[in-house]
């Protein structure tokens, strides 16, 4: 199994934390994550501004990754839904990739439209598979509770995913946790966004929304809330502290990427998953799963 | 709202209609679906998809792309999955910021993610600094220049359309 590893802006300056386990829990899983040194970003910003210009963004790093034979897979949510999207487009739209490759010529590149991309979460769900997964689980998380958060762009929209999972009730995430032998604590408004996208235009509305869902989360008492996107991370991890002050509250709840707590349960220390790296300490775990 | 007839500019739905995503505008019958289903909504009262939508439809476009609600969609896609007459309204909401962008209204934050785009070819900034403290914490370093690539695909869609209007 080898993908080429798309990065984008976010993981690898604030999520290097999510970053870390994912190489490492790849690596010991034995897929190999290639790095393709000439990957930027994919194109997500520049939708707002110019779709078509937003399209030859993506279609570079598809181009990049068809020149070697690979198929893509990120740790972003919204890298993820921009590329599969933009290939669709591609796909849909001979015009659109017309255009898209009269500009990547000017760079000696072409795109054929072959490269498909898939989120990592979802490369362990689907292509790895569950029962593979679970060979791997040397220590599971017994007697800990996490709020799965699958954040809006690993199942919306359903025209790119409907063969994944459910847009509404979505359930493969809560899987994955339960493969690390923790328990998928269930609650309501799971699809909730955590308002990420609008963190720059109008920081008390993003606020809120997040403020929304911690409190739904805190509620059913959970060990922390597993996230699989940087963004929702930065929501809801990042932005805890100021939201418990807006908003006169104590929630203290951790936020772990899905790739830290199954290389846990795979056997790697809280030190290799990057742990300390995490705002909101996870002290239980760091406890207990310490190497030193 | 007040609407003065004066105002309104029928051209103005076909412009997003022409836009990526802007196609299926005319489907919607009012019935509120999207509203009902929109986050953000539900914090602030004034952003109203099926609002918005109507407006475009009459040809309100002054009061649409001068306003700071196209922008306020988180692009959670709520609404397009529960619109009954499929109206993929998050991508009509972009298609009205495509417009707006292109008649001289950018949001600012987006200004500046322009702005980073073309200067790292990423959100962020991968210097040396950065890279030191990747490697500190066992990550491979990446590759820092700025490709030209993404700063022609700037040039050539972004740049125009941030110094004055187009159309
Ligand atoms: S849900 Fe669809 S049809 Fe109903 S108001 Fe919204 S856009 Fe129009
Ligand atoms: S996609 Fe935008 S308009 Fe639609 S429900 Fe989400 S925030 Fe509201």
């Amino acid at each position: 199994m080898k993908y080429a590893f798309f990065l984008g802006c976010t993981v690898p300056v604030r999520a290097q934390n999510y970053e870390l386990s994912a190489r490492r829990v790849a690596e010991k899983l034995g897929i190999e994550l290639v790095d393709i040194p000439e990957f930027r970003c994919c194109g997500y910003p520049i939708k707002s501004v110019n779709f078509r210009g937003h399209l030859v963004m993506s279609a570079i790093n598809l181009a990049l990754a068809e020149k070697q034979g690979l198929n893509i897979t990120t740790l972003c949510n919204a890298c993820s839904v921009t590329m599969i999207e933009a290939n669709e487009e591609l796909k849909e739209h001979p015009e659109f990739l017309e255009e898209v490759n009269r500009e990547l010529s000017k760079f000696g590149l072409e795109y054929k439209g072959t490269v498909n991309v898939k989120h990592f979460a979802r490369v362990l769900y689907e292509d790895y598979g569950l029962d593979k997964l679970k060979e791997h689980i040397t220590r599971p998380l017994e007697g800990y509770r996490f709020a799965a958060h699958y954040g809006c762009h690993f199942i919306r929209p359903s025209s790119v995913y409907a063969e994944f999972d459910d847009p509404q009730y979505p359930v493969s995430l809560d899987r994955l946790v339960e493969v690390t032998g923790a328990e998928a604590v269930d609650y309501p408004e799971k699809q909730l966004c955590c308002g990420g996208g609008i963190l720059g235009i109008k920081e008390d509305v993003a606020l809120a929304l997040s403020n929304k869902k911690l409190g739904i989360v805190k509620e059913k008492n959970a060990d922390g809330m597993i996230s699989i996107c940087p963004f929702c991370s930065i929501m809801y991890e990042g932005n805890q502290k100021k939201i418990e002050k807006i908003y006169e509250k104590e929630y203290g709840i951790p936020v772990l990427y899905y790739t830290q707590i199954l290389g846990l349960a795979m056997g790697f220390s809280s030190e290799e998953m990057g742990l300390k790296l995490n705002r909101i300490k996870p002290r239980a775990l760091m406890e207990a799963f310490s190497n030193g | 709202m007040a609407i003065n007839v004066k105002d309104l500019d029928r051209d103005f739905k076909y412009q997003v209609m022409r836009e990526p995503g802007g196609e299926y505008l005319s489907r919607c019958f009012a019935c509120g679906t999207c509203t009902a289903s929109c986050p953000v909504r539900e914090i602030d009262e004034r952003f109203n998809p099926r609002k918005i939508i109507r407006m475009t439809l009459l040809g309100m476009k002054k009061e649409v792309i001068e306003s700071e609600f196209v922008w306020l969609c988180t692009a959670c896609y709520m609404c397009q999955e529960r619109c009954p007459q499929d109206v993929k309204i998050t991508d009509l909401m972009n298609a009205i910021k495509n417009v707006a962008v292109k008649e001289g209204f950018i949001h600012p934050s987006y200004t500046a993610q322009v702005e980073a785009l073309k200067n790292f070819s990423r959100l962020y900034e991968v210097g040396e600094f950065e890279n030191k403290k990747r490697q500190k914490i066992g990550l491979p370093a990446l590759d820092t220049e700025t490709k030209k690539e993404f700063v022609q695909v700037i040039d050539d869609y972004v740049s125009g359309l941030l110094k004055g209007g187009e159309e």
